[in-house]
């Protein structure tokens, strides 16, 4: 939640303390697709212009929705009639982990347990491509993962979805930069962008049901 | 040089300086030997008992000054040498008679170009042919020469890097002989994100939370190791109360990983109740870690000086509640787990690696101690809380997947009951929901480093070392996955190819960590 209101002139306490540059100031923005959510802009922050809610709604359909200064986030709609109807009731994924570090891995294998049960929305992860309808990108893909990543994509049947989960599939999160990374190439369109370091298996969940338009707008 | 060389072959290493883990000391008090002194140095310990902690390159006008770090477990020690190669000079291979040195100096080749002459195979380590932008910038244009058997019913398999499940990306190349596999060979690099190139150019902010990225379930693991390491160029040690919150949180995260570890390897025999509980159990623990930290992951929490934050008291008695309860239903679902006959079926006399192949590969961490090689930096190399709380050391002696899924389970079990006895006595100041951090000054010129913390896998260890002017001149990341990778190879030897999946979850190594 950000209030660039309560920000003092020419303030940039909270810039100068982030680590990814997700957060910048004066005027006050925040990317969420480069945020770790670490909470220290919130602790360096002197007015309380920047704060951290238990809110786990955080997924959009296009990167530019992530960047926010005091709006509200613009949550993701649901695909068009005929993708829903394709899909609305049984989504199957392929999982490409591309310089992923492990934690989104984790998050996402979480969802298939008993306690989050993603199987019960119709939606289960798949050994192949070709028995895929999309695939979920995590890591910030190496330069070495980038034809396996094309190849995955290239051999899941259209029409194919394409997720973007954590702050390295979104931003390059803590490799922003690196020369060893290349991000998701721009000829790989993404439907849905799930931004946290790592999201919270609910934050990914919440985020497909909207992309299947199962959630009403709240 | 000459000197130290002369001392060194008459009286071998224990007249080696000896320092100790997370104590920093000068880079000038690290002796310099010949390249060829250093090798009979190496192996002359090593036979005797010590083991390979990290070898590393540091680059000079002209040429390459290599570290060697070596554990001597028995001594509490690392003793530390040093050598030069001047540009186009050449290395006697540590691999040819040392294999835990292999990969180490695959690393060395690739990172700085160094000669090595002698080693057995000499393979690229991270880079892939034709793709840029690698460790030492060049594209790599060697591709991996697999080794290959040849003859009548004899077929190649390959696996990866997209495997079928959620998992980091690598590459297993298996020669076998009908079902039987004759050879597994294993190839990474797929999760290279230059994290230390990037370290050593970042700021200190974003330093912490590369640290945090090597490998994200081992956040606080290799977070441990970084902020240690900057702690001790500088001269500054954690509070105590923060290294009491420090111990607590590597803990919850050794148990969530184990409790994951657990509920996957019964997944893979088919035992779905063990597999579900453990599914919702690990969570638990995760979400300790976020009460903790603010993170499932415990990221977020550390910080060179200490924590962020200590625990309120209701906190803390909420915590010993709940890891009460869940105590109780980790040991009945882990008594069903390990009563169940298909289950023991699966795991026994599956993937074996013997105690003398774990210390001749130079294994750590779990697999080594389910081999019966009881070592833990917790107990040989103690440093923060280790230092005056004792946990009993895991050891397995069949080295099969049942020893491996053995020693988790007794971990569990220790590590909680550490984590209780800390909650118990964390000292008032820890009961506070303010920063506990000490002020980390500039880094000491011309220091050195060695950070080992014993991760849930096993020994993470950061070496840093400073230039004249107290900046980072290099930093060294070693996971303990670097060092069991091969060992995974060497356990698929002689097993039928369908227990790959077993096998492979019974180490559950990193990529990430290894590829860095």
């Amino acid at each position: 939640m950000l209030s660039p209101s309560r920000c003092d002139e020419g303030c940039r306490e909270c810039a100068d303390a982030c680590p990814t540059q997700a957060i910048v100031a004066p005027p006050l923005r925040l990317d969420l697709g480069a945020c770790l959510f670490c909470g220290i802009c919130e602790d360096a922050c002197p007015t309380g212009a920047v704060r951290f809610t238990n809110d786990h709604r955080l997924s959009v359909r296009r990167r530019e929705e992530l960047v926010l200064s005091d709006e509200e986030i613009v949550l993701a709609k649901g695909l068009d009639a005929r993708m829903q109807r394709l899909f609305g009731r049984s989504l199957k994924l392929r999982q490409v982990s591309a310089g992923g570090c492990n934690g989104c891995e984790a998050e996402l294998v979480a969802l298939g347990n008993v306690v989050f049960d993603l199987g019960r929305f119709g939606i289960q992860f798949v050994a192949s491509p070709r028995h895929a309808d999309g695939i979920v990108v995590t890591g910030p893909v190496t330069r070495n993962m980038e034809s396996a990543l094309r190849a995955t994509y290239a051999a899941v049947p259209a029409p194919k979805l394409v997720i973007a989960v954590g702050a390295c599939a979104v931003s390059g999160g803590p490799f922003a930069g690196s020369p060893a990374i290349s991000g998701v190439p721009s000829d790989i369109p993404v439907d849905l962008y799930v931004p946290g370091c790592p999201p919270h298996p609910l934050t990914v969940l919440d985020g497909l049901l909207r992309l299947l338009g199962r959630m009403e707008s709240r | 040089m000459a000197e130290a060389e002369a001392v060194l072959a008459e009286r071998g290493k224990q007249s080696l300086p000896s320092f100790r883990n997370a104590a920093g000391f000068r880079v000038e008090d690290v002796p310099v030997v010949e390249p060829g002194a250093l090798r009979r140095a190496a192996v002359d310990a090593c036979l005797a008992g010590d083991r390979i902690v990290a070898l590393l390159g540091l680059p000079d006008a002209g040429g390459l000054e290599v570290l060697l770090v070596l554990a001597d477990d028995a001594a509490v020690a690392l003793r530390v040498l040093r050598t030069r190669v001047a540009a186009g000079s050449a290395l006697p291979s540590l691999a040819s008679e040392l294999p835990q040195a292999q990969a180490f100096e695959r690393e060395l080749h690739e990172q700085h170009g160094a000669l090595i002459v002698g080693h057995p195979a000499l393979e690229p380590l991270r880079q892939h042919p034709g793709v840029a932008g690698g460790s030492n910038g060049a594209g790599g244009s060697e591709a991996h020469r697999f080794f290959q058997v040849k003859g009548a019913s004899v077929h190649e398999v390959a696996v990866g890097p997209v495997h079928a499940g959620i998992i980091e990306p690598g590459h297993f190349r298996f020669q076998c002989h009908g079902e039987e596999v004759l050879s597994l060979e294993i190839r990474l690099g797929y999760q290279h994100r230059g994290a230390e190139a990037l370290l050593l150019e970042s700021s200190p902010a974003r330093r912490l939370v590369i640290a945090e990225s090597i490998a994200g379930d081992t956040a606080v693991g290799h977070a441990l190791a970084y902020c240690t390491a900057m702690e001790s160029l500088a001269g500054a040690e954690a509070p105590v109360a923060a290294a009491a919150i420090r111990g607590i949180l590597l803990e919850l995260e050794r148990v969530a990983n184990h409790i994951g570890d657990l509920g996957a390897l019964a997944g893979d025999v088919a035992y779905l109740p063990a597999a579900s509980y453990f599914g919702r159990l690990r969570g638990n623990f995760l979400n300790l870690l976020m009460e903790l930290s603010g993170n499932r992951y415990g990221r977020g929490l550390l910080l060179p000086g200490g924590v962020r934050r200590g625990l309120d008291d209701s906190t803390r008695a909420a915590f010993l509640d709940r890891i009460a309860r869940d105590e109780a239903e980790l040991e009945a679902v882990a008594d069903l787990m390990f009563d169940a006959a298909s289950v023991l079926a699966r795991f026994e006399r599956t993937g074996f690696v013997s105690e003398a192949t774990a210390r001749e590969l130079g294994l750590v961490g779990v697999v080594a101690r389910a081999s019966g090689v009881a070592r833990d930096v917790r107990h040989d190399h103690p440093a923060g809380v280790f230092v005056s709380a004792e946990l009993p050391v895991a050891v397995a002696k069949t080295g099969d997947v049942m020893a491996r899924a053995l020693v988790r389970r007794l971990e569990v079990r220790r590590s909680l009951a550490f984590v209780k006895q800390q909650l118990r006595a964390l000292p008032a100041r820890a009961l506070a929901t303010r920063a506990l951090a000490t002020e980390v000054g500039a880094a000491a010129p011309g220091r050195m480093v060695v950070a080992l913390v014993e991760g849930w896998r096993g020994e993470i260890a950061h070496v840093a070392v400073t230039d004249a002017r107290g900046h980072l001149r290099a930093y060294k990341i070693v996971d303990p996955s670097f060092h069991n990778w091969f060992g995974l190879g060497v356990a698929l030897r002689n097993n039928p190819i369908s227990d790959f999946p077993l096998c492979n979850k019974s180490f559950n190594l990193s990529y990430a960590g290894h590829d860095l």
